[in-house]
């Protein structure tokens, strides 16, 4: 099956009923497809929303933890008993104390290999830390300030080690962290598909480019510090646990395993959550300490995390070294891509730490026919904060890396970009295509996005003005960065999950109701965090029951509300949950379907829905709303022998496959050559993620995406000195960028639908990331290749340009060479990405 | 202490301590929660306020100095159940998607409008380059400021 691509702005909104064929004189319109502003807005708008920290907790204890200094120590003493005597302070904890609070060490649900080595990490250290920010103990107070006071009352004594924060110290095992394991490599994973053609495709090339990129570390820093309270209810022993998360169904499971809770006793609520990007997709020791307490103490426990803590105690992102080689034949074509990561898991397994490479690990042949493939991983422990899922999770790093050799590799072979992409595009012709991997991508039409984007950024007149440049000489140097990516996402069909050795399934759940008076209660297993998932799902109900989008009401973020439920990350909440809402809707509409054709003295085949409508085909003044039969199947006086009371459906929902939405972006930039500054002239981006059900929301999320991604490329990068020290840990030292550092971006999109989803849909969350790295940093390599520059270190700062330069002008040989940036350098310059 | 002040146009009266800063007088005294903290460096500005008609970081005041004072949080710019054009350019133009840093960055857009009424794109990213937002990439947010002028233009002319 072909899908087609439709190249106009106008986003087409068939999905039935209420499409394209509907009548001209139907009142209201569909709403899928039409640019809805957010139900969620006013509340978030006026400050009635409330974030966890804005509950009021009537007798909630404040907690504060004792975070280790230390990268790497041995701690030899702990006491509490200066910070119990503070005022305020009702309880202290040492990590020894609260060991028997555990029935299990902290998650960590992607164990990738049989052998995989993953050390005991308990929410509170005991005997040693391994990373700066570790919590040893804590203190519970009557407010916050008094807790934060006592902390430092605490009188811990370490042991200092050595620091390990760099991958290739790591790898040595000179300083081993975990001693029980004996080494620092966690695992080895390894994709073998057919080693010999690997082989005979790199000794038959032509060309061959051999790239290292360094991934440095990055922070997720959503707005929103993390922040949670358990609260005891009265009788019986259930709490609820309230948490800025982005996964309260999992983290509903994984407490009650942490803690030997009885699960249906706990209660997981995520009151408005600001922004996740992965960081809250994570089992977190306070989360844990203060269910845990509240369980001993009969009591509220709440935490709200500070900025600096943020940095120290929440997951980093990234952190990889990628060795990518390609082979090519004499005009460009990729015949094999190779690759070897070694990837930085920080001091222990949080709950996906060691899978993140792996969600990558499918996608280093890029939108291109590659027929041979071999892809290795190392996971190494450091002396650092856990890495774990940050927007895109391995996706970025591996279009990052196949982009960027893309780049080295038209240079090699003496084309422009946009020539060696267009002789390797998948055809539009070859979906669903199977990869040499074994994966079907679903639909695509790499070739036009690419070909729509080039022409919006004025690709042609660009290259002109650049040899016009070039041939006037000059200190500013334009460069043009092309990066054409796609990305799996929709996480995930169960069994393919399985497969990859991870503990849970890829499903979600949905249940629509209609209520008597003929309103309709949806309830999603997908947790929002500023998706907008209240406004998309209330249109996706309204189009297909024919009812108004504001009569629509979705529930969600409450386990006891919606008890069932896989949360939101990877892209998945439209595609698994919203399709399964879809789904709902259908199921609801056959049992009115049958209740309507009770009614009207008809056959069920002959009914026709429509406008929220049954009628009989034929005869239309023979019609039942509904409305009418929702409110039939309330009563419950009259219906079929056999069918229950009551109109509503529950779908638990696993997909086929995953979505594979895709796109080409387009970054100019202006580098000067004197300074190492770096501006973005102009961004374009042109993204495909099938049928839209609301543009706006839609476009909201590649613009904050495309801005992360950008940020990685030039702002952000986390700094650790030689003794584990986090450098980057506050808003001052780290460059989250602020308004006037970022370009205005030029939207475009095509339409490919997915044939794999009735809706027709692709993810969009992370796209924007994906892309956007591997664009900005390859129009900066670009602009300076007449300098004989072909690497330049993330982020892209004056510093990392300049140095870049000097390298390459000190360079004795002027040709293009492999790229050899080591771990060393990488901390010289960048400030130890790695 | 005691302090007194208007608040959304009421006047509060309150015991504070001395090091108390404003933001959390205003979370915790007040009860006001639609504003936030999301840093402890002032880097953010998710605690903008409006203080004697200027915007301040709430975490950078002390609670005694704005003793006397007239302060408009977010909650006080909606009237009579109508949000403020600000907050209605903001929905329409979707400058929001977690809505965390929101507060703060509709208080900053309130306050650079009074300052220059018919910014330029870059002026109101200048305007606003105190306040950091992790979700919209700014388009959106500037796109709001800009629809915002504009109406307040239609509006007067
Ligand atoms: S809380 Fe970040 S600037 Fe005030
Ligand atoms: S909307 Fe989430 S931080 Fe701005």
């Amino acid at each position: 099956m072909t899908p087609a691509t439709t190249t106009e702005t106008d986003v087409p909104t068939g999905l039935e009923p209420g499409g394209t064929d509907q009548p001209p004189d139907e009142p209201a319109g569909p709403v899928v497809g039409t640019r809805r502003e957010r139900r969620e807005d006013p509340a978030l708008l006026t400050g009635e929303a409330r974030f966890t920290d804005d509950l009021q907790i009537p007798g909630a204890l404040h907690l504060a933890v004792v975070r280790s200094p230390f990268a790497h120590a041995r701690i030899t003493r702990v006491d509490v008993s200066p910070a119990l005597a503070m005022p305020g302070v009702v309880a202290a904890f040492t990590g020894e104390d609260l060991q028997g609070e555990w029935a299990a060490p902290m998650p960590c649900a992607w164990p990738v290999t049989e052998d995989m080595k993953s050390p005991p990490h308990l929410p509170l250290a005991v005997g040693k830390t391994c990373y700066a920010g570790d919590g040893v103990a804590v203190v519970l107070a009557e407010s916050n300030e008094a807790a934060r006071d006592a902390i430092d009352a605490v009188d811990v004594e370490y042991e200092p080690l050595p620091a390990v924060t760099d991958l290739a110290a790591a790898i040595s095992d000179e300083v081993v962290i975990h001693e029980d394991l004996g080494t620092n490599t966690s695992y080895r994973w390894e994709l073998h598909l057919d080693d010999d053609a690997v082989e005979r495709a790199f000794a038959d090339a032509a060309h061959v480019v051999r790239e290292r990129y360094i991934q440095q570390r990055l922070l997720p820093m959503a707005m929103e510090p993390r922040a949670c309270a358990a609260v005891p209810q009265p009788f019986g022993g259930d709490i609820t646990l309230y948490s800025a998360t982005q996964i309260p169904h999992i983290l509903k499971i994984m407490t009650a395993v942490t803690l030997g809770f009885p699960e249906h006793q706990l209660r997981v609520v995520a009151p408005s959550v600001g922004g996740g990007f992965g960081s809250k997709l994570n089992v977190y020791a306070e989360e844990l300490l203060v269910t845990a307490l509240a369980r001993k103490l009969h009591q509220p426990i709440r935490w709200v995390e500070e900025r600096t803590e943020n940095a120290l105690g929440t997951i980093h992102g990234r952190g990889q070294i990628q060795d990518i080689e390609l082979a090519a034949d004499a005009d460009g074509r990729v015949t094999a891509v190779r690759v070897d990561l070694t990837a930085d898991m920080g001091a222990y397994l949080q709950l996906v730490t060691p899978g993140i490479p792996l969600l990558g690990a499918f996608l280093y042949c890029g939108v291109y026919d590659v027929p041979a493939f071999s892809f290795g991983c190392t996971g190494v422990f450091t002396t650092m904060t856990p890495t774990d899922a940050y927007r895109g999770a391995g996706r970025p790093e591996a279009t990052y890396a196949i982009e960027r050799a893309m780049d080295a590799l038209a240079d090699e072979v003496g084309v422009d970009p946009a020539e060696i992409r267009r002789r390797n595009y998948i055809g539009a012709d070859r979906f669903p295509y199977t990869a040499v991997t074994g994966l079907v991508y679903d639909s695509g039409n790499y070739e036009a996005a690419a070909a729509k984007a080039l022409d919006l950024a004025g690709y042609d007149d660009l290259r002109a003005e650049q040899q016009r440049r070039r041939a006037e000489g000059g200190p500013k140097h334009l460069g043009i960065g092309i990066s054409s990516y796609f990305e799996m996402c929709g996480l995930a069909p169960s069994r393919v999950l399985a497969s990859l050795n991870y503990s849970a399934g890829g499903w979600e759940a949905a249940t629509v109701r209609m209520l008597p008076t003929g309103k309709v209660q949806v309830v999603t297993g997908a947790t929002p965090h500023g998706q907008g998932h209240e406004t998309s799902w209330s249109m996706i109900v309204a189009d297909k029951l024919g009812v108004p989008p504001d009569d629509v009401d979705v529930l969600h973020s409450d386990t006891a509300l919606s008890p069932l439920g896989m949360d939101t990350y990877g892209s998945r909440s439209l595609v698994v949950g919203g399709v399964a809402i879809d789904m709902a809707c259908d199921r609801v509409v056959d049992k009115a379907r049958r209740i309507a054709a009770h009614q009207l003295e008809a056959a069920a085949e002959d009914l026709e829905f429509r406008g929220g409508e049954f009628s009989v085909r034929g005869s239309p003044d023979r019609s039942v709303p509904l409305a009418a039969i929702a409110f039939a199947a309330f009563t419950a006086h009259d219906l079929p022998d056999g069918e229950e009371p009551n109109l509503e459906a529950h779908v638990t929902y696993d997909p086929p496959n995953f979505s594979w939405p895709f796109g080409t972006h387009v970054c100019v930039v202006e580098v000067d050559e004197e300074t190492g500054g770096v501006e973005v002239r102009k961004y374009v981006a042109v993204d495909d993620c099938g049928n839209q059900i609301n543009p706006l929301i839609v476009e909201g999320q590649v613009h904050g995406g495309i801005v992360q991604g950008l940020a990685q490329a030039l702002f952000e990068g986390v700094v650790y000195d030689a003794d584990g020290n986090l450098v980057t840990s506050n808003l001052t030292d780290y460059l989250v960028p602020s308004a006037p550092d970022v370009p205005s971006l030029t939207l475009d999109h095509t339409v490919t639908p997915s044939p794999t989803n009735a809706l027709g849909v692709k993810g969009i969350g992370e796209a924007g990331t994906i892309g956007s790295t591997p664009a900005v940093m390859n129009a900066i390599v670009d602009a300076l290749r007449p300098l004989g520059v072909d690497e330049v270190l993330m982020p892209a700062s004056p510093l990392n340009v300049w140095n870049a330069i000097q390298r390459a002008q000190s360079r004795p040989d002027p040709e293009r060479t492999t790229t050899s940036a080591t771990a060393g350098d990488t901390n010289a310059d960048a400030g130890g990405a790695s | 202490m005691r302090i007194t002040m208007t608040v959304n146009g009421r006047e509060r009266s309150s015991e504070v301590e001395p090091r108390t800063l404003l933001v959390h007088h205003i979370r915790e005294g007040l009860g006001l929660t639609g504003t936030n903290v999301g840093c402890d460096t002032s880097s953010c500005g998710a605690c903008t306020v409006l203080m004697d008609g200027e915007s301040v970081k709430s975490c950078t005041v002390l609670a005694v100095q704005a003793d006397g004072a007239d302060v408009t949080t977010i909650e006080g710019l909606a009237r009579d159940g109508e949000m403020h054009p600000m907050q209605q350019a903001f929905q329409r133009n979707h400058g929001l998607q977690c809505g965390f840093c929101t507060p703060g960055m509709v208080m900053a857009a309130v306050s650079l409008l009074e300052e220059v009424p018919h910014p330029t794109d870059r002026e109101v990213r200048l305007g606003l380059e105190g306040n950091l937002c992790r979700c919209t990439g700014y388009q959106n947010i500037v796109a709001a400021v800009l629809d915002a002028a504009g109406s307040t233009q239609e509006a007067g002319a």
